[in-house]
């Protein structure tokens, strides 16, 4: 996957998971939970998505690494780069 | 009986899978328009369902119906009508003294069947169950989201008592109102049952699930032909008050709530007993002071199974017959809406005392002699000029009996 392709990902999971928010303005260096409603659950069905999705396996200690979509993107680059998008 | 004890439905809120609000509900009882139809649930194919169409998004973000349960959605969506319809001032209301009493017959089984179905895409790797599992499934859900939704500070909680659920989410309304608990009960009963196939499976493997070509002749309590259950999902709830605080601010009042009883069978896991049956209305009655002759419309649990029917027959006969009593059933429109089918089945009646009808028992072709009552109001709703006083009959698994005796409030 791409830088792209990964952000998209995160915006598809975003969208399931908040769906009465409008994301169109989302601003990456920001924190997702200064921009949107999502409570400790919420953040955890974002952790919970790429589980399924991508059988990744975040370890607590570094959920502080998807505070952003900035810094969301740059921590799942390199467990993704060879993974391709889930059809 | 002092002011302060007496007890009044003051605001009324429904799903059913044949009306979203009272007067729709009415209409079709009145006009014998069902609301069972064909439903698809997993594994098991297709299968007969009361299924309910109502608005979540009238008191629900998506986000919000997401993180819940489909009870909690049904709940929410009566609590917020009844509320609504009650005339209640709620942005002045003290809502530390609103209690919110919701009668369930079973809670959880929808969502742990989900997860197991979820899991079973990834091998059965726990390590994708989800963390709403608890939450979702924690027995005072429903009634939770309630006090999530409306604001509420009082008590909450669920009441599980299997079928008769409905009527016992209204009792303990009126004793905790009686306690001094609440000054407002929101209360009634909910289910969400037909969203796991495991009560279709298990009502299929006792030989008590109905099968008919046509969904709507499906459900045919005390009909000769009849041949099990159809299960519903819905939701009857409503604001309950003491007289005097529903007088104090001017209330509509829907009825007044006389008298109740609950009881066990002490005998069986499934099969009900006519004989404790009796002793649960009679006891009622007793209570409310008035006599079985005094009941104008009996509205009768039976949900259409071979024994379940007969039993209840031979109870109601035994207390009403030679009374002027209309017998009446509600599942024979909707299904058995299980935690919500007693709260449903007294609303649907509740606007006779204002149009004097008593809405029919449709599907009813043939009465079985073994559970035949001389006064059934059978395919067309009766004109009885007058009611006065309702019975609200409601039984469940492992022998759990209760009745509501609604009175028309006279000032």
């Amino acid at each position: 996957m791409t830088v792209e392709e990964i952000r998209q990902v995160i915006i598809d999971i975003l969208e399931r998971i908040a769906p009465d928010e409008d994301l169109s303005d989302l601003d990456d260096s920001v924190a997702f939970r200064e921009q949107m409603e999502l409570d400790s659950m919420d953040f955890l069905d974002i952790v919970m998505e790429l589980r399924k999705a991508y059988r990744i396996q975040i370890p607590e200690e570094d959920y502080h690494n998807l505070n952003t979509m900035d810094s969301t993107v740059s921590y799942l680059t390199p467990k993704l780069k060879d993974v391709p998008v889930a059809g | 009986m002092a002011l302060d004890d007496r007890i009044v439905i003051t605001g009324v809120g429904l799903t059913a899978p044949n009306g979203n609000s009272l007067a729709e509900f009415r209409q079709n009882l009145l006009d014998g328009k069902s609301g069972v139809v064909n439903y698809e649930t997993r594994y098991m194919g297709p299968v007969l369902a009361g299924v309910c169409d109502f608005e979540t998004s009238r008191y629900q973000t998506r986000r919000e119906v997401r993180r819940g349960t489909r009870a909690g959605s049904v709940a929410i969506y009566c609590a917020n009508e009844a509320v609504k319809d009650s005339g209640l001032d709620w942005e002045n209301t003290r809502r530390d003294r609103v209690g919110v009493y919701l009668g369930i017959t079973e809670h959880g089984n929808v969502e742990t069947e989900n997860e197991i179905y979820e899991i079973s895409q990834f091998d059965y790797d726990t390590k994708v169950w989800s963390h709403h599992h608890n939450p979702r499934t924690v027995a005072n859900n429903p009634a939770g989201e309630v006090t999530l939704s409306l604001g509420i500070t009082g008590p909450h909680l669920t009441i599980g008592a299997a079928c008769a659920a409905g009527n016992a989410g209204f009792i303990q309304a009126a004793q905790m109102l009686r306690l001094g608990e609440c000054d407002v009960a929101i209360a009634g009963g909910v289910s969400e049952s037909i969203h796991t196939f495991g009560i279709f499976a298990s009502f299929q493997s006792q030989g008590a699930l109905a099968s008919h070509e046509d969904p709507e002749l499906a459900c045919r309590p005390f009909d000769t032909a009849r041949n099990g259950i159809v299960v519903a999902e819905g939701g009857g709830i409503c604001t309950v008050e003491r007289l005097q605080d529903a007088q104090a601010r001017g209330a509509k009042i829907y009825g007044e709530i006389i008298g109740y009883a609950m009881n066990s069978d002490a005998s069986d896991f499934v099969l009900p007993s006519r004989t404790r049956q009796a002793e649960c209305v009679n006891l009622a009655l007793g209570r409310a002071g008035i006599s079985a002759g005094d009941i104008d419309i009996v509205s009768s649990h039976a949900t259409a199974t071979e024994q379940g029917d007969i039993e209840e027959g031979s109870a109601l006969k035994a207390v009403f017959d030679g009374t002027k009593a209309a017998i009446n059933n509600t599942k024979s429109f909707i299904g058995h809406a299980m935690g919500a089918a007693g709260a449903l089945e007294l609303l649907g009646n509740l606007p006779s005392f204002d149009d004097g009808m008593a809405h029919a028992t449709i599907n009813l072709q043939d009465p079985d002699p073994r559970c035949a009552l001389p006064n059934l109001v059978a395919n067309e709703p009766r004109n009885l000029g007058e009611v006065k006083y309702i019975l609200n009959n409601s039984f469940g698994m492992l022998g759990i009996n209760s009745v509501v005796i609604v009175k028309r409030f006279e000032s």
